[in-house]
């Protein structure tokens, strides 16, 4: 998944998700200027990238506001999906978990299919599940933070915890190795936004991240090893050359 | 009536949400609208009464996270 905001031009955005092979991008909505058709043509850009759109509540600090911007949401759009988003603290940008839940259940409720911005709180993640969510986004770290998985027990122990349930990393990702450290925990999906828009060269960002999480899943399919404490030689010890 | 658009004071002379967006200068365009924090359905807009001191939110799509 691929955030569509922050790139130098819609051209390296476009490119930047083709060499991302992200089949989900993230949109909003805002305020439009009368005759300004901006709208129009970010979303002639979107449709013609051939990707599912997720649109989001992004700034929302409320769960009345959040619920208005996911109804305008879905008209525009045309899809039921919904990244809910319901910030509690304007500094960290971390989500407020009563607003959210609130939120979610009256969404879901109304035939929305929920994907909340969460933390790895499992009291949370039960009660999202509870109101009717089917899916998960907790975050690694902060938005916009790019320091990757601050609380990796926090995140394993919610992996565990619903096996069955689709997660996706959402927030906090900056380099492609965090990426496939998500994705060897078991995650399902990463979304990335800054990370890839606001590099150097977002194109090659992009395509970074591709191998990264490709590499991340492989290697949780491949059934990776137990780590030990203890030194065990990898060459066989039999046969070895009496030399004294 | 003066009423607020997208955080602008207007002053409008037609009584419903959707003329009033013509009035504005929406026209067609693909916009979702609330009023007073509500969302307001396309199909809703013709017939939802607008009044003095309203505060209307007009959006269109928009890059994202």
């Amino acid at each position: 998944m691929l955030g569509t905001s922050q790139y130098p031009s819609p051209a390296i955005l476009a490119e930047a998700f083709r060499k991302s092979a992200a089949s989900v991008a993230t949109v909003s909505v805002r305020r439009e200027a009368a005759g300004a058709h901006a709208g129009e043509g970010f979303w002639s850009l979107v449709r013609d990238l051939g990707v599912l759109v997720l649109p989001n509540t992004a700034g929302c600090y409320s769960a009345s506001e959040a619920i208005t911007t996911a109804k305008m949401a879905r008209e525009l759009f045309e899809t039921d999906w919904i990244k809910l988003e319901v910030i509690g603290h304007s500094d960290s940008l971390q989500p407020d978990p009563f607003g959210l839940v609130d939120a979610a259940a009256k969404l879901c409720r109304d035939g929305f299919k929920v994907f909340p911005y969460t933390t790895e709180d499992l009291v949370l993640a039960d009660r999202l599940l509870d109101v009717g969510c089917e899916v998960l986004m907790p975050w690694g770290s902060p938005i916009g933070t790019g320091l990757g998985l601050l609380n990796p027990y926090g995140l394993r122990s919610l992996r565990a915890h619903y096996p069955d349930v689709p997660m996706v990393i959402d927030a906090g990702i900056g380099l492609p190795s965090q990426a496939t450290q998500a994705m060897e925990m078991g995650f399902d999906a990463i979304l990335l936004n800054t990370a890839v828009a606001k590099a150097g060269d977002p194109v090659l960002m992009a395509t970074a991240f591709s191998r990264a999480i490709e590499a991340g899943k492989l290697a949780r399919d491949a059934d990776p090893m137990e780590p030990r404490d203890m030194a065990m030689p990898s060459t066989p010890v039999i046969g070895k050359a009496f030399l004294q | 009536m003066k009423i607020l658009i997208n955080g602008l004071h207007k002053d409008v002379t037609a009584q419903k949400l959707g003329a009033i967006l013509l009035e504005a200068g929406y026209g067609d365009m693909r916009v979702a609208t609330a009023v007073n924090g509500g969302f307001v359905a396309v199909e809703q807009r013709k017939e939802f009464e607008i009044e003095a001191g309203d505060q209307v939110e007009i959006v269109a799509p928009r890059q994202g996270g």
